[in-house]
């Protein structure tokens, strides 16, 4: 990286030496030059890139459309995903055996299985229960729903994305956990602070800081895992809308490449937004921080 | 009836904790502590001192013996049933309560990285005391001042030395209004330079009529301050008595630790 050069004090004698050349590396540098300037000169030679339909097509409605669903899916199964991989790594570390047991089982089938099976199996359950009926088991029912009336497309994709995803980030989410001092939770103890007042307000932050980065390469991969919800079916997601419309015009190339713009985009915008969410739990931390006696503190920049 | 002038606040009697149903580290301790007195707790390493005190909070359940902090028991309630007396748990609810009289200031701090000093003292008046959020401020700067903390309000514990945090950290187990403090090896964790801040901070406490009991291995801070001196080596009470003991301890286990300490 680049840095801005800090005001230096002056010294007398500064060592001012010459630097070891390094000639093998000026080799690497033209090499990649070399295969860079190829590639480059390609896309702008080769025509069956079809720029043009890239441009047609990279603000359709449809694509547009279809990023809002990813984004949706992405953004209900990431939530619904660390919510309840919490619930399963605080359930793992429960003194009772049939929690413990019940969250082990869990993850171990969930993980177990291909995500794209389990979204092939949650838009089948309309096959496997016609009506869905609430009530006491083994006692009355007080209402009934035909399945494929909650069960839309959508539903079973979350659904289907979340609880995969739940099964994997309750692993992360054990292990910040167990990397937060357990003197932390007996401070607070001490305090006469209770178990709930502790996991929230001592232990989850400071868990949080280990979870964060991990959390945002799993949604990073949640954005792209979306595209295999054509298994429920679900249609309306990106990779959907431009492989039908690659169907429909024959122009395979130039619509992976609006997706692939797409993909890129919102991956980069996630990425922004982890850094931000990683200096907010970095707080006290990693963060080099200046102090000013009497105003408030300053976070410069640590990312 | 619980006489405060005459009754010890803190009673421990025969107390037992086996770690891992092997490791017996108390093997029968009684103790007493009177109101507004200091007593310090010396001994070797792995002589239980530290497991002792946080029996006294119940860090650790105790395995035989009772505890009982201004004559009540602590951890359980005894009932008389048909079949005698017995002992019920107490719900995590009272057991949060009766710890809330017992402040504890820790060897490595513990103080709570994402929060400030101010945000550390504050927290449980904010969470256990329900205090509102300006009265927790006022009083959290009050006792952040009373440690000699209050320009270091804003600071995160990383940004404070060892001796600062441990302020920080008595400040936070004061501001709980604790009727006893116990102390757990305070300075063992401070470069050398830094014990004296914490050793100052603690002699005012104990001059101001405080409660104390200190797991330490300042001899010095022992002799001047105690009321009571304990010594403990291999889960029991070696030798016990005024600071006098210091100068002329009986026991020839205490007289060989004396020796390596001093």
């Amino acid at each position: 990286m680049f840095r801005k050069k800090q005001e230096e004090i002056e010294i007398e004698g500064r060592i001012n030496a010459v630097p070891v050349s390094h000639p093998g590396r000026i080799v690497g540098v033209l090499a990649v030059l070399l295969v860079v300037a190829v590639v480059i000169s390609d896309l702008f030679a080769n025509p069956n890139y079809r720029f043009d339909v890239v441009g047609e097509y990279l603000f359709n409605p449809r694509i547009l459309s279809g990023v809002m669903w990813t984004f949706i899916l992405t953004a209900s199964s990431m939530v619904i995903g660390v919510v309840l991989s919490m619930v399963l790594a605080i359930m793992r570390q429960s003194d009772n055996y049939v929690l413990r047991g019940t969250s082990w089982f869990f993850i171990w089938f969930f993980r177990g299985t291909p995500v794209y099976m389990q979204l092939v199996f949650w838009g089948l359950v309309g096959v496997l229960y016609p009506k869905i009926a609430l009530g006491i088991p083994f006692g009355p029912t007080f209402f009934e729903f035909s399945t494929a009336e909650i069960f839309t497309g959508g539903v079973a994709a979350v659904l289907g994305l979340s609880l995969n995803e739940s099964a994997y980030m309750s692993e992360i989410v054990r292990a910040g956990f167990q990397a937060v001092d357990p003197g932390q939770a007996e401070a607070g103890k001490t305090l006469g602070m209770s178990r709930q007042q502790i996991m929230l307000r001592i232990t989850l932050p400071q868990a949080m800081r280990i979870i964060v980065p991990p959390i945002g390469n799993e949604t990073i991969s949640m954005l792209k895992t979306t595209s295999l919800v054509l298994a429920v079916p679900f249609a309306a997601d990106l990779m959907y809308v431009t492989d039908a419309i690659a169907g429909r015009t024959f122009l395979p190339i130039p619509l992976l490449i609006v997706g692939g713009i797409w993909y890129l985009s919102c991956t980069s915008v996630l990425m922004v937004i982890q850094a931000r969410v990683e200096r907010y739990f970095g707080k006290g931390h990693d963060s080099k921080v200046q102090v000013d006696k009497n105003a408030n503190i300053e976070v410069t920049a640590s990312v | 009836m619980f006489n405060k002038d005459t009754a010890p606040v803190v009673r421990a009697e025969n107390v037992h904790k086996v770690f891992q149903g092997k490791l017996h580290v108390l093997k029968g301790i009684d103790f007493s502590a009177m109101s507004g007195t200091v007593t310090t707790i010396l001994g070797p390493s792995g002589s239980g001192k530290s497991t002792f005190l946080r029996c006294l909070n119940q860090l650790e359940t105790i395995d035989a013996g009772r505890i009982y902090i201004d004559g009540c028991l602590t951890g359980y309630e005894e009932r008389e049933t048909a079949s005698g007396t017995k002992l019920y748990c107490l719900t995590e609810k009272q057991v949060a309560e009766q710890r809330k009289r017992l402040g504890m200031v820790f060897q490595r701090f513990n103080l709570f990285p994402h929060k400030t000093a101010l945000e550390n003292v504050m927290e449980a008046l904010l969470v256990v005391e329900k205090m509102h959020k300006d009265d927790a401020k006022d009083t959290a700067w009050a006792f952040l001042e009373q440690v000699g903390m209050g320009d270091r309000h804003n600071y995160y514990p990383a940004q404070l030395s060892g001796g600062q945090q441990q302020r920080v950290a008595i400040a936070r187990a004061l501001a709980m209004r604790p009727d006893i403090m116990l102390f757990d090896e305070p300075t063992s964790a401070l470069d050398p330079e830094l014990v004296g801040e914490v050793l100052s901070v603690m002699t005012e406490l104990a001059s101001s009529g405080t409660t104390m009991i200190v797991v330490t291995h300042e001899i010095g801070f022992a002799r001047e301050l105690s009321d009571q001196v304990v010594f403990m080596d291999d889960g029991i009470v070696i030798e016990q008595g005024s600071a006098e003991v210091l100068s002329n301890p009986e026991n020839e286990r205490t007289v060989r630790f004396l020796e390596r300490v001093l």
